[in-house]
């Protein structure tokens, strides 16, 4: 009984199980299928057409993938199989990645063992033709991924800088932060794709938006709640609660499917070895400019000096005549407001959509810069952020599969945690 | 009248359903955890995984089934000094990252299809491949069950019995309520673990009666196992049970008062001479092992797969120890049984009274998580002794 | 306890060879009598002795100490002004913290054993207990579940044994009783099924210090103990503290308050910007330059031991600018947690 909600739930992190099922389903000792999707879940490839042969090289069965870019088929005796995606089926400028090379064959197919009982799932990821036929060696390949790598922390530290100021001003650690990304993208969603609004202004209005939650939950909520002085771990836990009903509203508003911001298709930029959308540099620029604005302020102005002396010692910052309430009002807006504009454009160019738990996928990744960096030091958070970002699209081409680069960039943290418990550039707390 | 029956027997369904009684395992020692230590292990989640992992692919290998469950509660052991020995000498709040971090490994791990052949990758284990030493050890045979007069076949058919036993269980909850305020008025001092416990049997012996009635009225069929669900049921069950006799004997000892030393505040402790680290260690390994056991008990009705225990499942379990009130006995039992069933009441209203233009069914299900969200903000800010915690002792904050 | 001989001792003929003789104020008066009233003394029978200690936090030194030993059986006390090092020291000594130059020459030893690289649990286990400047009640335990987390060596606390009541409960009744005792020495025994977190500033400096008499120390480290306790309280606190210095107890605190410190000290260590800058009798430490150095720094013709200039104006100035910041951080340090 719980285990079907539970399971819907589980839907977001396992694209292809849950669709596949009812496709196919493996009986033990009968049937086997194999099944998966063509491109990714973000960017499924449609009018793929899909072979499987036996190993006597007769066709099996094929299909021709749907705008979902699934595809299964089923079988009903074990061994090897080949798995073949016609390449004038795709698009022009995308072809399949080669697989490993024990499971590669001469003629581009795929091995695919297959045991009764169970389900084989074979990456039929795409990339762009040009990727390779430049020769894309080991070398270009990291360079890419750099670039890509720069990409994603620039991104997440739009949110994880927020993040780490909430945390050094009030010491919480927001768990509904990561909804705050999705509202962005929601927001965008709504305002540009279903209302058509401009992109630009959308971005504009989606930011302003964005903040304006910020504001009405601190001053509805955490203010009132600072002032009943709940305690920390209590606070945490309301996030907790804030996230998941957030996530379950996204999905009731919204549907659990990806939605585009935009429906058109950015162009390819190359600089040299580095191959990203126009909009890619785009975001990556404004998250630059927006994060060396946030610098500026900390570092050069009133208000922000005035954050850092809250993060610093709010007893005292108080005393000294600082209006502590309005300073974490203050950063709940900016905080939520680069959030929700981090939302608009990892959903323009690193997830390709956005839906309800866009967020929540990187929640991880936000608190492994914002603890990498050392909790609560937003300069911390920006280089813990980009360490982060590279690591994850690095951990790929270095060998590391799947969903498991993300879990890279956590082992990194915890062994970081236990050379430097206090973070790269935090400092340790005093005792007695 | 039948729409409500129907109601009413969903939410019982869910309330009695082992997948509760598992959870509510998995709560007990999250409680150890957070409700008695102040670790703050936000992967509750990733031990249920592996108990589950570490049962279902031993018995894959045809391991009995005693052992399975050992080297279930072994592997939470292991995974328990991975996530302590970096972290348990630091903040509290980098074993909250860790552990949430840990746990996703492991279902990102469990997912690989470079590991199929043990953990079925993202289909996971099906039921079939590993419950059979588990229902081969029923022995309510077809599954029907006879208590004195009461079969537990039957009674879903007569409504005689049927109303008799809501009354009995109505009774109970009354009495359990009279006698909680009884407990609470008689305050003014700090209870002591222990030496209130005429009341607190009663009040389990209610508990008991309580389940009994709601057990023979509203029989239940679990179409994936073979015994009706029976023997799962009693099974789950009757570890909660035990579980709680456990985590009431260690609580009580000097052993569960250095726990609640270390969730005040462990420099003080330090200073008197406790072995911080140590003690946080078994505390996490303790609770870690229930989370094991949970986890085991989660997949005896369904299949073991990886993306089923996620960090929703952490959060529900946070949201049950709250709700029943953290650094209690029972508390745990109770959160988690209100709180699954709650959702299902939930779900089920919106289901029957909302109409579908404005509410699709898909809708309702999503609806009762938003209610269960906001219900864990409100009851945090609110009632954050949960229902059986002591107000007082929030007044002094940590 | 064996006693490390010590060549250089200056009076032969005092040595602790009875604890009784410690309670008689001429018999210590008469111990330290040979030792030199400098910075780093040798004192006839070291508890502790201290080499070599430096604790850098960024560019400050807070902690610099050459040469320290705390005589046995006897009432030390260390003064200093605000963010003098006095409690990092603490910290540094009961394995809280560790010396910036530890492996470089930082060596400490307590009752002849060698703690440098010694973690607090057996620092405390080794008989040296400290309390803290910012009192660490456990608040939602009561009074008395404070106090029995205290005692060494249970049984019950190992977790193997937990479970089984018949195995500890004896030796909690003994514990119990010695919880019972000692909090009504401290006044605090009608409070004892009270959460700890209700009680007051001053008597939770109580609750420390009896939870810390708990563990039978053999050296008790105070560090501000009279902050924040009416002078009534602070009578009998500083009637407590001789008490145990009578029974054979070494007592090391930290106090601002000079009244207290020329009260119940047998001997005065002198802190100054992370060094120790003076020792001595409380009566005579305070006319040493240093001292008046340290303290006073411009005002330097004022003399600190005259006992009522030190009740007066210029020494409450020049604290209360200071105070108000150690209040700051106090409660910074509330809102923190
Ligand atoms: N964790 C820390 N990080 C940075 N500086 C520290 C830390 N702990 C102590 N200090 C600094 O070290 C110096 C000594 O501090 P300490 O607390 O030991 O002084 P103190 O003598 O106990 O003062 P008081 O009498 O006010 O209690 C101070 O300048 C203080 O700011
Ligand atoms: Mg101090």
């Amino acid at each position: 009984m719980l285990l079907a909600p539970l399971l819907a739930l589980g839907l977001g992190a396992s694209p292809a199980s849950a669709g596949v099922a009812t496709l196919c389903l493996a009986q033990p000792g009968q049937t086997a299928c194999v099944s998966g999707t063509v491109g990714n879940r973000t960017n499924p490839v449609e009018g793929a057409d899909v072979v499987l042969r036996d190993e006597a090289g007769t066709e099996v069965n094929s299909i021709t993938t749907a705008a979902d870019g699934k595809y299964s088929f089923q079988v009903t005796e074990a061994g090897n199989y080949f798995l073949f995606v016609d390449p004038e089926s795709l698009p022009d400028d995308v072809e399949i990645i080669p697989p490993a090379p024990r499971f590669q064959e001469d003629d581009g197919s795929i091995r695919v063992p297959v045991k009764l009982g169970r389900t084989a799932t074979p990456d039929l990821e795409v990339r762009s033709v040009d990727y390779d036929a430049e020769g894309s060696g080991f070398g270009e390949q990291i360079v890419q991924s750099i670039a890509q790598g720069l990409r994603l922390g620039l991104l997440l530290a739009l949110a994880s800088v927020g993040l780490s100021l909430i945390y050094g001003t009030t010491g919480l650690s927001s768990f509904s932060h990561a909804e705050q990304v999705t509202l962005g993208g929601m927001v965008a969603y709504g305002l540009v794709n279903v209302a058509g609004l401009n992109l630009w202004i959308g971005i504009l209005l989606t930011t302003i938006i964005c903040g304006a939650t910020g504001y009405v939950q601190d001053r509805l909520m955490w203010q009132p709640l600072r002032r009943r002085g709940l305690g920390l771990t209590q606070m945490m836990i309301v996030t907790i609660g804030l996230a998941l009903a957030a996530q379950y509203a996204f999905q009731f508003f919204v549907g659990a499917s990806q939605q585009k911001v935009v429906v058109r298709t950015f162009d390819v930029v190359e600089i040299g070895p580095v191959r990203m959308t126009d909009m890619s540099f785009v975001a990556m620029g404004v998250a630059l400019v927006a994060i060396a604005v946030v610098g500026f302020v900390l570092l050069r102005t009133r208000v922000g000096q005035a954050t850092r002396a809250v993060s610093d010692n709010p007893a005292l910052a108080a005393a000294s005549g600082i209006d502590v309430d309005r300073i974490i009002r203050f950063v709940w807006i900016a905080a939520t407001a680069l959030a929700g504009l981090g939302g608009v454009f990892y959903a323009l160019v690193v997830s390709n959509g956005i839906r309800w738990d866009t967020g929540m996928q990187i929640l991880l990744l936000l608190f492994a810069a914002v603890t990498l960096g050392g909790l609560g030091t937003a300069f911390g958070a920006f280089v813990g952020a980009i360490i982060i970002g590279l690591v994850v699209e690095l951990a790929g081409p270095l060998g590391a599969p799947g969903d498991l680069k993300y879990a890279v960039a956590l082992v990194i943290l915890i062994l970081l945690l236990m050379v430097r418990p206090q973070g790269l550039l935090g400092r340790a707390v005093r005792v007695g | 009248m039948n729409e409500f029956l129907g109601i009413l027997d969903a939410v019982v369904g869910e309330a009695i359903s082992p997948d509760t009684a598992a959870v509510a395992i998995a709560v007990i020692g999250l409680n150890i955890h957070f409700g008695f230590t102040g670790l703050l292990n936000i992967g509750q989640a990733g031990y249920m995984l592996l108990g589950a992992y570490g049962m279902a692919i031993s018995i894959t290998y045809d391991i009995p089934l005693a052992v399975a469950v050992l080297i279930g509660l072994v592997v939470s052991v292991l995974f328990s000094f991975i996530l302590g020995l970096p972290t348990l000498k630091l903040r509290g709040d980098y074993l909250a990252i860790v552990t949430i971090s840990a746990a996703e490994i492991i279902r990102y791990t469990g997912r690989l299809a470079a590991f199929e052949d043990f953990t079925g990758g993202s289909q996971g284990i099906f039921g079939k491949d590993y419950q059979g030493p588990f229902m081969d050890l029923s022995f309510f045979g077809s599954g029907s069950f006879d208590l004195l007069p009461l079969n537990y076949r039957d009674a879903g058919g007569g409504a005689g019995l049927r109303v008799v036993g809501l009354l009995v269980a109505v009774a109970a909850v009354v009495g359990i309520v009279v006698i909680a305020k009884r407990m609470k008025s008689a305050d003014g001092q700090a209870p002591k673990i222990g030496t209130t416990a005429t009341p607190k049997l009663v009040v389990a012996a209610l508990f008991v009666v309580l389940f009994l009635a709601l057990f023979f009225s509203f029989p239940q069929t679990e179409p994936r196992t073979s015994v009706d669900g029976w023997w799962v049921r009693v099974v789950a069950w009757s570890l909660v049970g035990v579980s709680c006799i456990i985590v009431f004997l260690l609580v009580r000892s000097p052993w569960g008062r250095l726990l609640r030393g270390i969730r005040e505040d462990e420099e003080a402790m330090r200073s008197l001479g406790k072995n911080v680290f140590a003690i946080k260690m078994q505390a996490l390994i303790i609770g870690g092992m229930f989370g094991a056991l949970g986890g085991m008990v989660y997949v005896l009705t369904g299949s073991v797969q990886a993306d089923s225990m996620g960090r929703q499942l952490t959060f529900f379990a946070y949201t049950a120890l709250l709700l029943g009130g953290a650094a209690t006995i029972f508390g745990p039992v109770l959160g988690s049984i209100i709180f699954f069933s709650a959702r299902i009441l939930v779900r089920e209203l919106s289901g029957a009274y909302v109409p579908n233009s404005i509410m699709s069914t898909q809708q309702t299900e999503q609806f009762s998580y938003v209610v269960v969200g906001v219900a864990l903000v409100l009851l945090v800010i609110f009632r954050p002794q949960g229902i059986l915690g002591d107000k007082r002792e929030l007044r002094f904050h940590v | 306890m064996s006693e490390p001989t010590n060549p250089s001792t200056p009076s032969g003929t005092t040595t602790t060879d009875g604890q009784g003789d410690l309670a008689d104020p001429a018999a210590r008066r008469a111990l330290m009598s040979g030792v030199a009233q400098v910075p780093g003394a040798e004192k006839p029978d070291p508890i502790l002795s201290v080499d070599r200690i430096t604790r850098h936090f960024g560019g400050i030194t807070a902690v610099d100490v050459e040469h320290l030993e705390v005589q046995r059986g006897l009432i030390t006390a260390l003064i200093g002004p605000n963010g003098a090092g006095k409690t990092t020291f603490f910290n540094l000594i009961t394995g809280f913290d560790k010396p910036s130059s530890a492996g470089k020459g930082a060596h400490w030893s307590f009752n002849g054993a060698k703690l440098d690289k010694t973690s607090a649990p057996k620092v405390a286990k080794a008989g040296m207990v400290r309390t803290f400047q910012l009192t660490k009640a456990l608040s939602r335990m009561t009074v008395m579940d404070n106090m029995m987390l205290g005692a060494k060596d249970q049984t019950g606390e190992s977790l193997a044994k937990a479970m089984f009541k018949p195995l500890w409960h004896s030796q909690e009744g003994e514990v119990r009783a010695k919880a019972e005792e000692l909090l009504a020495r401290f006044k605090l025994l009608e409070k004892k099924d009270d959460y700890a977190g209700s009680l007051s500033g001053g008597q939770r400096k109580l609750l420390e210090m009896a939870r810390a008499l708990m563990t039978d120390p053999t050296m008790i480290m105070l560090d501000e103990p009279m902050a924040g306790v009416n002078p009534a309280l602070t009578q009998s606190l500083l009637g407590h503290i001789q008490s145990l210095r009578d029974e054979g107890m070494t007592v090391l605190f930290v106090e601002h308050d000079m009244h207290v410190v020329q009260h119940i000290s047998d001997w005065v260590v002198v802190m100054a910007e992370g060094r120790i800058v003076a020792e001595g009798p409380a009566d005579t430490v305070m006319a040493n330059p240093a001292v008046i150095d340290a303290y006073l720094g411009a005002h330097h013709d004022t003399d600190l031991g005259d006992d009522d200039l030190l009740r007066d104006e210029v020494v409450k100035d020049l604290h209360h600018e200071a105070d108000e910041e150690e209040a700051a951080r106090r409660d910074a340090e509330k809102g923190k947690r």
